[in-house]
């Protein structure tokens, strides 16, 4: 792009032209300050607060939509801009009622810290909101309209960006809100949203707990549902009530955590984690990538099966015909440790329930784990242990509460906190986690392979599946050419849709990844031309899942994932099956048998 | 000469209140490549008092579709639509369709509960579209970006009107004007459009025998004169309120702008959805901030999102300025209303 040259309070920059004038800025360290902006959606301007000056322009312009030209001379500083941006700030202040004490996004709180910037009074105008609901989400995610700046990110997050389109704003002017559809069901132009929404009025919509309207909501009004106290408390009674607390946390959170305290965007902090869980009292920390290992045999192993099932083509026929219902393996497979995709399946598509894939997801296998294999070999009881899951998402929190997990009575996973509630968790306990010696987490549920971080981004489950597929079905076929790969690029990135077709047992396996909910519905409906397929409700995968540091942010995702990427590349163990913790905690569930299907496979439910 | 010279020639501008030149928003649309093009008239006449249109749509409803005709021809338009409110779609609906024959003109009506914001030029490529009613974001402006997505010419009734006089060559460079308040002859008149408003009272025998000040423009979005400053045009959408300086209160006529203002935003921007919201509560306090209520007025010239919130400081400052602070306090006293303070927040 053609680079053009402005200035922003003096200072000379070069840019590209064509880029707004807010992330020119950004860019060059002038802070500029922005609420209702998102890089992940088009300007909305609504906020008013990111107004600057411009030399030779009668009205004052919003950085966030305006576009560098050359020439153009930006000032963010002058008495002007001052006045309106600050009112507007107070403003927005007066929408906004302070749950501080009890909110766990204070520690990161945007309009905190524009009034400490510009020593604002932030009661300036009598709170207006104070009587506005909280609307819960099954015990996922919760939209606080007492805390609501009308910025609408979260409407952009479920209707652009999620396409679920199951936020709704009601009502005009100063009297509008954001709520779930389910409350408003009567949809009453002129305020329903899109045409296209219209004419499905009598489709039914139901949330699936992505969060990404909390992931994009600046202010906290969206925001998971707080779990955080109640591990507080496990933690503080653990001796008292006699219990084992342990803690495992997912693959994706070790390249983003770090961004909560200072760190760089895709700092590896895997050992500070373990370090930081036992500082805030856990008795043991688990890795739940030993468990995606366990996972991806799971999945390789019934990926195999399912194509063995494939009929040879028939003559001239280009496509080998595919196995139809009713069979019980059914193809193409479909991933299910996303578990915000399996709600979606769940109430929009029951009828693929059976191309689900009926291994659990990696932290579901890892607490059956616990308080199967590894409570034998403690000697401890079962119901003794809390198992406590830190995880990049919202979503999780809702698969856990599912009683079709339960082994034995016992639910696999106690609780789930996002990693913002373990961010706050550190922060609380005033755990220096940049600087917090490192640790290795505990064995036997501690060792991974390099593909089991992949699991942390969008196409990980994919490559990690079809790595061991190949090398399994090459051990079982003994043929002499057989293709074993460790890398498949072609399902690495951030496109929406990724498709390859790869070799696996002789038949050629033609995948798909999608890269967001947004992006299914063109793979739904060319299902036919698909043996296997990954689906995560959140763009970039569970590395920009709805409980992540916020921002998340595009450029963010690419470097969170790029470290994921690094971890596998330097791991000498780079495959499920060569995982030898795993292979033994197998081997003791194949020994029990009554256990094995238990702590390996689930059902899904039809919601619709 | 074609219809763009025509136009040109006539220098003819829009008639909705903005005043932009038609010859140069036609040539825009024009302009723009794209195989698919809109026009759309605009009969929401929403701003209160103005009665026009309604007027022209009764008397002259082939001229106005004339005049869309011609701009879907000279356009090569798809189709153009008819974005009428519900009152004058039922009164004059049937004359339009007559007129309208088998034209590729479609009505579309105003969304019911749109409002104020529903005439607004982008809310209702919104409203057509299905959307959300409320302005959108420009650019793109609706020449080149418009109704789904198309190059979109969008003119008022009284525009397309003049479109087909001027075709015709019976255009005269006059232009109608709402009358209204406490007039002796209220309805609508057609003058020169130079005309100043003095004369247009007196003509009118509207000229009051009693003191008294106007809104012209519109009674939400018009600016508050004086009698003694009528030497000007009528601007806006042409309407002439008249109000009884001894009858009026002061503290009542801010307080419906404030809440006629609040009742119409859409909401989108902080200035005119929290803003407007704070005016009516300061204007509603035991002590007024003056300050304070001008601070947050002016923010709306400052940054409101689209022109509904940046009209609402005109009446009221130049009543304030105009009328209010050059009354005597013996005619007219209000509570909390402290000239000296309200004049140094001026300043």
């Amino acid at each position: 792009m053609k680079k053009v040259k402005i200035k922003i309070n003096n200072k000379v920059i070069k840019c590209e032209e064509g880029r707004t004038i807010l992330n020119v800025a950004r860019q060059n360290d002038i802070f500029i300050p922005a609420l209702c902006s998102h890089p992940d959606f088009p300007p909305k301007a609504n906020c008013r607060v990111c107004c600057v000056e411009i030399n030779g322009r009668a009205k004052l312009a919003m950085s966030c939509k305006t576009k560098v030209k050359s020439g153009m001379e930006i000032r963010t500083d002058t008495d002007r801009v001052k006045k309106a941006r600050n009112l507007n700030i107070e403003l927005i202040f007066a929408e906004h009622i302070e749950k501080c004490p009890t909110c766990i996004w204070r520690v990161n709180c945007e309009l905190l810290n524009l009034a400490d910037r510009y020593k604002l009074e932030i009661c300036r105008f009598p709170d207006r909101k104070g009587k506005r609901k909280i609307y819960k989400f099954s015990n996922a995610v919760e939209i606080d309209g007492t805390q609501c700046i009308d910025c609408r990110n979260c409407l952009d997050a479920c209707s652009l960006m999620q396409k679920i389109n199951y936020l709704e704003l009601k009502g005009k002017g100063s009297e509008q809100e954001i709520i779930p559809l389910k409350s408003n069901k009567i949809l009453e132009p002129p305020l329903f949203r899109a045409k296209d929404l219209l004419s499905e009025k009598n489709k039914s919509i139901d949330c699936i707990y992505c969060g990404q309207c909390a992931l994009h909501c600046p202010v906290g009004a969206a925001q998971e549902q707080a779990h955080w106290d109640k591990v507080e408390e496990i933690l503080k009674k653990k001796k008292s009530e006699n219990k084992v607390v342990v803690a495992q946390f997912a693959p994706s959170i070790r390249v983003s955590i770090g961004e909560e305290f200072g760190l760089p965007y895709g700092q590896i902090v895997t050992e500070q984690i373990v370090s930081a869980l036992r500082a805030l009292g856990f008795d043991y920390v688990f890795d739940t990538s030993f468990a995606a290992d366990v996972t991806t045999m799971v999945e390789a192993e019934e990926l195999l099966e399912r194509l063995a099932r494939i009929r040879k083509p028939l003559p001239g026929s280009a496509t080998p015909l595919l196995i139809r219902r009713g069979d019980g393996g059914e193809v193409p497979m479909i991933t299910s440790c996303c578990p915000a995709w399996v709600k979606y399946v769940e109430f929009y598509h029951p009828k693929l329930i059976p191309n689900l894939t009926t291994a659990r997801s990696p932290h579901v296998h890892n607490g059956g784990l616990v308080k199967t294999y590894w409570a034998e070999k403690m000697g401890i009881k079962p119901k003794d242990i809390i198992v406590v899951s830190v995880m990049p998402c919202t979503a999780k929190k809702f698969e856990v509460s599912r009683p079709e997990l339960k082994i034995n009575g016992n639910a696999p996973v106690d609780y789930v906190i996002t990693t913002r509630e373990f961010a706050w968790l550190m922060k609380k306990n005033n755990i220096d986690f940049a600087n917090i010696e490192k640790t290795t987490a505990d064995n036997p549920l501690g060792e991974f392979s390099g593909s089991a971080v992949l699991y942390g981004g969008s196409g990980g489950v994919m490559e990690s599946a079809l790595r061991a597929a190949q090398a399994l079905a090459c051990e079982k076929s003994k043929a002499k050419i057989c293709e074993r790969r460790i890398d498949f690029k072609e399902v690495r990135g951030l496109e929406g849709v990724k498709e390859a077709t790869v070799t696996v047992a002789g038949k050629k396996l033609r995948v798909a990844v999608v890269n967001g909910i947004g992006c299914v519905d063109e793979v739904l409906k060319n299902l036919n031309n698909y043996d296997y397929i990954e689906v995560m409700a959140c763009p970039g995968g569970c590395i920009g899942g709805g409980g992540q540091p916020i921002p998340t942010t595009q450029e963010i995702r690419r470097k969170r994932i790029e470290a994921l990427y690094k971890i596998d590349k330097d791991k000498k163990v780079r495959r499920a099956h060569e995982n030898k913790g795993v292979i033994e905690a197998l081997d003791w569930l194949k020994k029990n048998k009554d256990l094995e299907h238990k702590v390996l496979h689930t059902t899904y439910v039809k919601r619709t | 000469m074609s219809i763009l010279n025509k136009i040109k020639k006539a220098k003819l501008v829009g008639r909705g209140g903005a005043c932009f030149s038609t010859a140069i928003k036609w040539g825009m649309v024009k302009d723009v490549p794209g195989k698919r093009k809109f026009v759309v008239c605009n009969a929401s006449e929403g701003e209160p008092g103005v009665k026009k249109d309604g007027y022209i749509l009764e008397n002259y409803p082939g001229r106005v579709i004339g005049g869309i005709k011609l701009a879907i021809d000279f356009l090569g338009a798809e189709k153009a639509y008819f974005y009428i409110n519900h009152d004058y779609h039922k009164k004059y609906g049937n004359k339009l369709e007559n007129a309208i024959g088998q034209l590729p003109i479609e009505f579309f009506i105003k969304p019911v509960g749109s409002g104020y914001i529903g005439g607004e030029e982008s809310s209702l490529l919104n409203a057509i579209e299905g959307c959300r009613v409320e302005p959108r974001l420009r650019p793109p402006f609706p020449t080149t970006a418009g109704l789904f997505g198309c190059p979109t010419l969008i003119n008022n009734v009284e525009t397309f009107y003049n479109v087909s006089l001027v075709n015709d060559g019976e255009y005269k460079n006059k232009r109608f004007y709402t009358i209204g308040g406490e007039s002796f002859k209220p309805g609508v008149y057609e003058f020169s459009d130079d005309e100043t408003i003095e004369k247009i009272l007196k003509m009118t025998k509207n000229y009051p025998d009693f003191p008294f000040f106007v809104q012209v423009g519109g009674d939400a979005s018009g600016e508050v004169l004086n009698s003694k400053q009528l030497k000007n045009p009528a601007s806006g959408a042409g309407l002439i309120t008249v109000h009884n300086i001894s009858k009026h209160q002061p503290k009542k006529l801010i307080k419906y702008w404030l809440e006629f203002f609040q009742k119409e935003s859409c909401g989108q921007c902080t200035p005119c959805r929290e803003g407007i919201y704070r005016l009516n509560e300061i204007i509603n306090s035991e002590k007024i901030d003056w300050q304070l209520f001008f601070d947050v007025l002016n923010n709306l010239s400052e940054t409101a999102l689209c022109g509904l919130g940046m009209a609402l400081p005109l009446p009221i400052k130049s009543y304030m300025k105009n009328v209010f602070t050059k009354l005597s306090d013996e005619k007219i006293k209000v509570e909390n209303f402290d000239r000296k303070t309200i004049c140094e927040c001026f300043k």
